[in-house]
């Protein structure tokens, strides 16, 4: 499929999807559907460095967090339209996931996934010691209780998030058949090896660092308008360094449609065990999930089926 | 000189504080067929990797075709014209054969020359080298899928996607069959006769006398020979270093 008609199907099903969840009607399918799209994201984001280029980032919280609190920043000292905040928090954390990059990439296999989860803390320990933003106290952010022409605002959120499921997705499926995915495969597979077939290895993993990073910032930066109220704790939360690996992994990190497999799976049952059980399971379902995973099926649910498919072809 | 492609200046290489190569120097003319032996451990995969800038030489210089090497990552020294296969092979495991030599033409050629624009062409192009190594058939399969001969030949045919102007096969016919080391050495005589410099290391010294213009022997890190090949291999201090394994 070409990349223009890829994008056209994805926008097919995603206005498909809002059109069911206007159909539906309840502000809840949004508050839900916002978080599962969100990790769509935040998932298709992580996988283009971790899948595509295999270097593990734990450090996506603070990438989600640097979005989110450039939007705090951008709202106090004068307000703009959501998809303005989205492309300046998309901007600040591609810098500085090209700065971490630059710090970083030399390293290897789990020394560049400590340095990483490093990186978070310290950038979260700034946050906490930032005043103008909310410091520890944290900050509020009143959000509008409808926007022109749509009906409630989280409905209006809801389409932003679908909208940035749609950039996102598309972005990593046209990389992975491109020139840049070949590159990022090599490297993932043997550096040596494709520095000698040509592949300027440090440029393709800085650009993967920028990208993987500027989509976690774009994903982080609607956040305080839908939580009204942001806290570092909270926004450098577990759950999204773990959630952003656990859902790709989950659902196979060589192709796109693994992290939205998993981001979609994963999401979901987390939103219906906050419901039906408690909060507090979330994050174990998760690792009792990622450790199956791990040991029965390394390749996530697209390997399975792969394998599947490879086994009847023989 | 003037028409040397590779030329290699005091060429020192140490692992810790053990000496791996000392103050080589060795020029090799555009076009020639030179070939590099020396007993296990003696330097030869070192120098390939100090050449092609898999590793940094403490000091010496490497120049090729006019250009200082020094310094430039492996990328841009594939890029110039440089290409090498690995003694172990060390294929793309996830990428299937087909995929494997679309690195080296997508990160090689199409950057360098623009050639191979259009997809199809690339994958035509892929076809004909794996053919070129008797490969033909396996295109979609996946190097895990390969015995270590075969991985040879797809390692090979990966450096000769890069279309370089100097090749170094470093010991590429190591088991294998004496046809298929006849079909090797005529495909890399063929790549000569178009052009293309090619340094052969490799233990089998039918196949290196009859290929060869030239033979440079290393001996722990030394070169201690350098001539026509009939008079190298009668060299006494040759015949002593080979004696002595
Ligand atoms: N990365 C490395 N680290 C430490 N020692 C090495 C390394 N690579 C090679 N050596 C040592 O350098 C010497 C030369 O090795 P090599 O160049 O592979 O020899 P050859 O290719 O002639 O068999 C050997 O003694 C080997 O053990
Ligand atoms: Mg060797």
């Amino acid at each position: 499929m070409h990349n223009s008609t890829f994008f056209v199907a994805a926008v097919a099903v995603a206005a498909a999807v809002f059109g069911i969840s206007t159909y539906i009607g309840n502000d809840y399918i949004y508050f839900a559907g916002y978080v599962v799209l969100q990790y769509i994201v935040l998932a298709t984001a992580w996988n283009i460095l971790g899948g595509y280029c295999g270097y593990v980032n734990f450090g996506s919280a603070a990438f989600f967090a640097l979005g989110a609190y450039s939007a705090v920043f951008v709202h106090k000292f004068y307000p703009l339209p959501i998809p303005a905040l989205i492309v300046i928090g998309g901007i600040v954390s591609g810098i500085i996931g090209f700065g971490m990059g630059y710090l970083t990439l030399r390293l290897r296999g789990v020394f560049f996934a400590i340095a990483t989860l490093a990186f978070a803390v310290v950038l979260q320990t700034l946050i906490i010691n930032w005043d103008y933003v909310g410091g520890s106290r944290g900050a509020y952010i009143i959000r509008p209780s409808d926007f022109p022409g749509l009906g409630s605002y989280i409905e209006y959120l809801y389409l932003i998030m679908l909208a940035l499921a749609v950039i996102a997705v598309t972005t990593a499926r046209v990389i992975e058949r491109s020139r840049l995915g070949y590159g990022f495969a090599a490297i993932r597979d043997d550096e040596l090896a494709a520095e000698a077939a040509g592949v300027p290895t440090l440029r393709l993993k800085l650009l993967a660092t920028s990208i993987s990073g500027a989509l976690m910032g774009m994903a982080g930066a609607p956040f305080p308008y839908y939580i009204g109220y942001v806290e570092p704790a909270s926004t450098f939360g577990l759950a999204y360094a773990v959630n952003s690996i656990a859902m790709p992994m989950i659902g196979g990190t060589t192709t796109w449609i693994g992290p939205l497999i998993g981001a979609i799976l994963l999401g979901t049952l987390q939103q219906i065990a906050t419901v039906t059980i408690s909060s507090v399971v979330n994050l174990l379902l998760v690792g009792v999930l990622l450790v199956a995973f791990v040991i029965i099926a390394p390749n996530g649910i697209v390997g399975l089926v792969q394998e599947r498919l490879r086994a009847r072809g023989k | 000189m003037a028409n040397a492609l590779l030329v290699i200046e005091n060429l020192s290489k140490r692992f810790g504080g053990f000496v791996a190569l000392e103050e080589v120097n060795l020029s090799v003319t555009r076009g020639e067929r030179l070939g590099l032996i020396g007993p296990n451990g003696s330097g030869k995969s070192t120098l390939v990797n100090c050449i092609c800038g898999t590793l940094t030489n403490e000091s010496g210089t490497v120049q090729f075709d006019g250009q200082q090497m020094d310094g430039l990552p492996a990328h841009q020294r594939t890029r110039v014209g440089l290409a090498r296969s690995f003694q172990l092979p060390r294929p793309f495991p996830s990428l299937t054969l087909l995929d494997n030599l679309r690195i080296p033409l997508l990160y090689t050629v199409q950057a360098r020359s623009g050639l191979l624009r259009s997809s199809g062409d690339v994958d035509t192009r892929c076809a004909e080298l794996l053919q070129l190594v008797g490969l033909d058939g396996k295109a979609n399969r996946w190097p895990g899928d390969l015995t270590q001969v075969e991985m040879r030949k797809l390692e090979l045919a990966r450096a000769i996607a890069a279309e370089p102007k100097l090749l170094i096969a470093d010991e590429a016919m190591a088991g294998l069959s004496h046809t298929e080391i006849e079909d090797i050495l005529k495909l890399l005589a063929r790549l000569n006769e178009q052009g293309i410099t090619i340094i052969l290391i490799e233990h089998i010294m039918r196949a290196v006398m009859s290929f060869s213009q030239r033979l440079v022997v290393l001996v722990s890190g030394r070169k201690i020979a350098d001539g026509p090949p009939d008079q190298v291999v009668r060299d006494p201090e040759v015949e002593r270093a080979y004696l002595g394994q």
